[in-house]
C-alpha cells in the first residue's frame, strides 16, 4: 500500500499574533494509504474540520507540509486549484449549498468548473446521481423542491462527479433520520466499494465510524490522539473517554461482560461480532 | 383524570393546502392523545411522519383542520387564549442559531417574559433563575453566537423556562449537536422534568433519547403506531424498522442471540442491564 | 476570511463613557455634528478636537483601534480634500494650472474640511465603540418614541434593527463556510473580468439568501412560541434612567455646542 495524502508536522494556528490566537492543529503526522477508508472522530472543536480543510488546500498550514502522492501541494497556485478536484470535500450540511436551478446544473458544477466538455460532464452527472440512488427523472426538478434526505444525497453528487481520488465527507448524516442516513452510509460505501478510492470519513458518530472504517483516528485538542483499526482503538475504552468519547454501544456491552467475568474479547464493536463471540462461547452446548 | 392531562387531542386531523386539483396531503390523520401533567415523553418518528407538525398544534403554532386541542382545558383554536396557552407550552426547535433574538444571553432569556409585559424586577428574578437552571449563569452577558451548539440550546430552553411554563415541546433539539452538546441539552430537560415538575415532550429520531422516558409515542404516516414505556416500544424489533426506525444496539444484539436460539429476555435497554441479562442467560446454561 | 469585517463594532468597558445612558450619547453625538458645521476658524475646531480627545482617553478606548477603523475612509477623505482644494472659490491665487486654479481659501476649506470629516468619524465610533448595539437600539427606539404618534413603527425599526445586529456574526460566518464549500467544486473567485467575477457571486449569493429566508422564517416562529405580539404591553429588562452624570453631560455639550457656534458664526474663529 502507498500512501495518497502525507501530512508532515502540520501545524495551524488561527489569528495569530491576536487576542484570539488559536492553534488548531499541532503537529501532525498522517499518512492515509491509497484506497483506505479512514473514519475521523473527535468533538467539535477537536480540529478535525481544520484538518480536512487542509487536505484540499482550502487552509494553508502555519508550518509543515501536505503531499499528495509525494508531492508537496502548495508549489503554485495552479496546483492547489488542480487538487481541489483531486481531493473532493462534502462540507457539513452541504444542501445549504445548493445553488442552481435544476438538479443537474448543480451537480455538474464542480465538472463544469474542471473544465470537462459537455459529454463528459454529462456522464459524469448521470453516474453520480446513480451513486446517491436518485431517479434521473429528479434531474430537471429544482433542487429546493427536494426533501432533506434528497437534498442532501444531490449536494453530496455534486462532489462525487468530480470523481476526486479523495472524498472526504464532513458529518455527512448528521441530524438525518435513521433511514436517510443508512441510506447515504450505504452510497458511500458502495462509491468507496466501485471506484476504489480512497474516503475519510468525519463523525462523531461512534458506531457509524467503527463499522465503515478500515483504519480510525482520532483527534482531540488539535492533535492526533489515536490511530489504528477500530478493533485497536475499541480495545482502549478508557483511552478514548478520557477525551470524553464513548466507544460503540456493542463495546460497552461487551466491556460489562468482562466485568462480570464473561471472557469476551477485546474491540468487538458490531452486533454481529459480539453475538458470534457469545455462540461461540456457548459452543456446542447450546440447546439450540 | 381531566386535570391530571395537560394536552389533550381528539380527531386531530391536518394537512397543507396543495395546489388546485391535488388531493390534500393529510400530515396527521386523527389523532387522539392524552399527555399527562408533569411526565415525560418522547415522540420518534422518521421524517414526514408528522411528529414536527403534531408538536406544533400543542401551542398552537398551528391549528387543526378539522378535530381538536386542548391544552389545559384550553380550546386552542380560541384566539382569546392564544397568549395564555403559548405561556404555557414553551417550544424549542432544532436549529438554535434560529431562535436567539438578542444579542446578549440574558437579553435574550428575557424576551419572552418582557413580550408578556412582565415588571422589570420580576423578569431579572426569572431571567436569574432560567440561566442557573440550565448552567448559564456564568455566560449572563456573552454574545450567544459565541457559544456552543449546546450551550445555544440551553440557552434556547433557559428562554422558554423564563415564560414559568407547565410543559416544554422541544422539537429535534438534539439533531445538530455534537455528543457532548447532546448530553447537556438531555441532562438539563431531564433535571427541569425531574426539579421543577415541567411536563415534556421530546421530539427525537435518536432512540437512545428515549430510554429513561416515562412514555414513548411512535409516529408513522400521521398516526400512532406505538405508544407504551421504552421497554414496551423497544422490543418490537419489527415495528421499529417499519416505522423507518432503528432499535438500540442492546435490543439488537439480545435479539440477535434469541434469533440464534437463546431463551433470552429482550428487556435490557442500557449496555449494563443488557450484559446483566447476558451474563445471567450464561450462568444458568452451565 | 471576513472575519475581521468589524460592523457595530463594540468595545466593552466600564469608563464613565461607557456607562452614559446611551440616550445621552446619541443625543451629545447631534449636538457635535450641530456644533461641526457651526464651527468656522482654527479656535472651534481646536476646541472641537480637544474636546473629542478628552473623550477618547476617558473611553480607554485605544487609539489605534480608531484610527484603523479610519483606514478604509482615507480614499474619500482625500477625494473630499482635493474637490474643496481645486473648486473653492478664493482671492488668494497661489498658483494656476490650465483652467484650475488653487487659492489660499481653497487650501483652508480643504483642511477644515478633511478636519471636519475626520471629528465626525471618530465621534461616531465613540458613539459604537462605547455603546452596545443593543443599548444603541434601545436608545433610538426611546428617542423616536414620539414619533409613533404621526404613525412611525418605531419599535418594529428597532427590533429590526437588533434582529439584523444579532444575524450578522450568524451569516458572516455563513457565507465564509459556503465561500470554502463552492471553492471545494473548483469555484473561482479571484479571476477573470469583473463581469466573470460578478457571475462567480452567484453560487454565493442564492444560497446565502435562502438560508436567510429561512432562518427569518423559523425566528419568526420561535419569537411568536416566546408570546411576541408587537411592541404592546412591552417591558424591558433594561430600564433606560438617567442619573446625574447624564444631565452634566447635557450641559456640558450644550455649553460647547453654544460656545462653537458664536466663535464661529459671530467672530468667525
Amino acid at each position: 500500500m502507498e500512501p495518497i495524502l502525507q501530512l508532515e508536522h502540520l501545524n495551524h494556528v488561527y489569528s495569530p499574533g491576536t487576542p484570539f490566537e488559536h492553534r488548531a492543529l499541532i503537529d501532525i503526522d498522517l499518512s492515509i494509504e491509497k484506497g483506505s477508508f479512514v473514519g475521523m472522530i473527535g468533538h467539535t472543536g477537536s480540529g478535525k474540520t481544520t484538518l480536512i480543510q487542509h487536505l484540499n488546500g482550502l487552509l494553508k498550514p502555519t508550518s509543515g507540509r501536505i503531499l499528495y502522492n509525494g508531492e508537496d501541494i502548495w508549489i503554485s497556485k495552479q496546483r492547489i486549484h488542480q487538487l481541489r478536484f483531486q481531493v473532493g470535500l462534502v462540507f457539513q450540511y452541504p444542501e445549504y449549498q445548493l445553488f442552481e436551478e435544476t438538479v443537474y446544473r448543480d451537480i455538474a458544477f464542480g465538472p463544469k468548473n474542471m473544465g470537462l466538455d459537455k459529454d463528459e460532464v454529462d456522464r459524469r452527472v448521470r453516474d453520480a446521481l446513480r451513486f446517491v440512488e436518485l431517479p434521473e427523472r429528479i434531474l430537471d426538478h429544482s433542487p429546493f423542491e427536494l426533501s432533506g434526505g434528497q437534498k442532501r444525497r444531490v449536494a453530496i453528487a455534486g462532489v462525487i462527479a468530480m470523481e476526486p481520488e479523495v472524498l472526504i465527507l464532513d458529518e455527512p448524516i448528521a441530524g438525518l433520520d435513521p433511514e436517510s442516513r443508512e441510506a447515504i452510509l450505504r452510497n458511500i460505501q458502495d462509491y468507496h466499494a466501485t471506484r476504489n478510492n480512497t474516503v475519510i470519513l468525519v463523525t462523531h458518530n461512534m458506531d457509524v465510524a467503527a463499522r465503515m472504517s478500515d483504519q480510525l483516528l482520532v483527534m482531540s485538542h488539535g492533535s492526533l490522539y489515536l490511530s489504528g483499526t477500530p478493533e485497536e482503538i475499541f480495545s482502549q475504552t478508557e483511552a478514548l473517554e478520557q477525551t470524553g468519547l464513548t466507544v460503540p454501544e456493542v463495546t460497552q456491552i461487551c466491556d460489562h461482560l468482562r466485568r462480570r467475568g464473561v471472557p469476551m474479547p477485546r474491540g468487538l464493536y458490531t452486533v454481529e461480532a459480539a453475538r458470534d463471540a457469545l455462540l461461540a462461547m456457548r459452543g456446542g452446548s447450546s440447546h439450540a | 383524570m381531566e386535570h391530571d392531562t395537560i394536552i389533550r387531542t381528539e380527531q386531530l386531523c391536518f394537512s397543507y393546502l396543495q395546489e388546485e386539483g391535488k388531493l390534500p396531503y393529510q400530515v396527521l390523520d386523527h389523532i387522539d392523545l392524552q399527555i399527562e401533567r408533569g411526565s415525560f415523553v418522547v415522540v420518534l418518528g422518521r421524517n414526514g411522519s408528522g411528529k414536527s407538525t403534531l408538536a406544533k398544534h400543542f401551542n398552537a403554532i398551528n391549528l387543526p383542520v378539522s378535530g381538536k386541542v386542548w391544552v389545559s382545558g384550553m380550546d386552542t383554536a380560541d384566539e382569546a387564549l392564544l397568549l395564555a396557552i403559548r405561556r404555557q407550552v414553551g417550544m424549542v426547535f432544532q436549529n438554535p442559531d434560529n431562535q436567539l433574538v438578542a444579542n446578549v444571553v440574558e437579553e435574550d432569556v428575557a424576551f419572552a417574559p418582557e413580550n408578556l409585559g412582565i415588571p422589570p424586577e420580576e423578569i431579572r428574578e426569572r431571567v436569574d433563575s432560567a440561566l442557573a437552571t440550565v448552567g448559564l449563569s456564568e455566560f449572563r452577558t456573552h454574545a450567544p453566537y459565541l457559544l456552543s451548539g449546546g450551550q445555544k440550546q440551553r440557552l434556547a430552553i433557559a428562554g422558554v423556562l423564563a415564560m414559568q411554563p407547565d410543559c416544554i415541546v422541544l422539537d429535534e433539539p438534539t439533531a445538530m449537536l455534537d455528543p457532548i452538546g447532546r448530553r447537556e441539552v438531555l441532562e438539563t430537560v431531564h433535571s427541569i422534568n425531574r426539579q421543577r415538575g415541567v411536563t415534556v415532550v421530546l421530539i427525537t429520531h435518536h432512540m437512545d433519547e428515549a430510554l429513561d422516558a416515562d412514555r414513548v409515542i411512535v409516529m408513522g404516516q400521521g398516526t400512532i403506531l406505538a405508544d407504551g414505556t421504552p421497554s414496551e416500544i423497544f422490543l418490537q424489533v419489527e415495528l421499529l424498522r417499519e416505522a423507518g426506525l432503528d432499535a438500540p444496539e442492546t435490543v439488537k444484539l439480545l435479539y440477535a442471540l434469541r434469533k440464534a436460539g437463546w431463551d433470552i429476555s429482550l428487556d435490557g435497554l442500557f449496555a449494563e442491564d443488557c450484559a446483566d441479562r447476558i451474563a445471567a442467560y450464561l450462568q444458568k446454561a452451565e | 476570511m471576513l472575519s475581521n469585517i468589524t460592523l457595530g463594532q463594540y468595545f466593552p468597558g466600564e469608563s464613565l463613557i461607557h456607562r452614559l445612558d446611551p440616550r445621552t450619547k446619541l443625543l451629545l453625538f447631534v449636538l457635535y455634528i450641530v456644533a461641526l458645521f457651526l464651527g468656522k476658524g482654527l479656535v472651534s475646531y481646536a476646541i472641537m478636537a480637544i474636546f473629542l480627545i478628552v473623550i477618547i482617553v476617558m473611553s480607554k478606548v485605544p487609539p489605534s483601534s480608531l484610527l484603523r477603523g479610519l483606514k478604509p475612509l482615507w480614499i474619500v477623505i482625500i477625494i473630499t480634500g482635493v474637490l474643496n482644494l481645486l473648486f473653492s472659490q478664493g482671492q488668494t491665487v497661489l498658483f494656476t494650472w490650465r483652467r484650475i486654479s488653487v487659492t489660499l481659501e481653497g487650501c483652508y476649506n480643504a483642511g477644515f474640511m478633511i478636519v471636519r470629516i475626520i471629528l465626525l468619524v471618530l465621534c461616531a465610533f465613540m458613539l459604537t465603540y462605547t455603546t452596545s448595539p443593543i443599548l444603541l437600539t434601545d436608545g433610538l427606539e426611546r428617542l423616536l418614541r414620539p414619533f409613533q404618534k404621526i404613525g412611525l413603527p418605531v419599535h418594529e425599526l428597532a427590533m429590526m434593527m437588533s434582529i439584523a445586529l444579532r444575524f450578522i456574526p450568524t451569516l458572516v460566518e455563513e457565507t465564509d463556510k459556503i465561500i470554502s464549500a463552492q471553492k471545494a467544486r473548483g469555484a473561482d473567485f479571484e479571476s477573470g473580468n469583473i463581469l466573470r467575477r460578478a457571475k462567480a457571486l452567484i453560487p454565493i449569493l442564492v444560497p446565502l439568501f435562502i438560508s436567510a429566508f429561512r432562518r427569518a422564517d423559523e425566528l419568526a416562529i420561535a419569537m411568536e412560541c416566546r408570546c411576541y405580539h408587537g411592541g404592546e404591553g412591552r417591558t424591558r429588562l433594561h430600564q433606560l434612567k438617567y442619573a446625574r452624570k447624564d444631565y452634566v453631560a447635557y450641559v456640558i455639550g450644550i455649553v460647547l455646542c453654544v460656545a462653537v457656534g458664536i466663535l464661529g458664526r459671530r467672530f468667525g474663529l
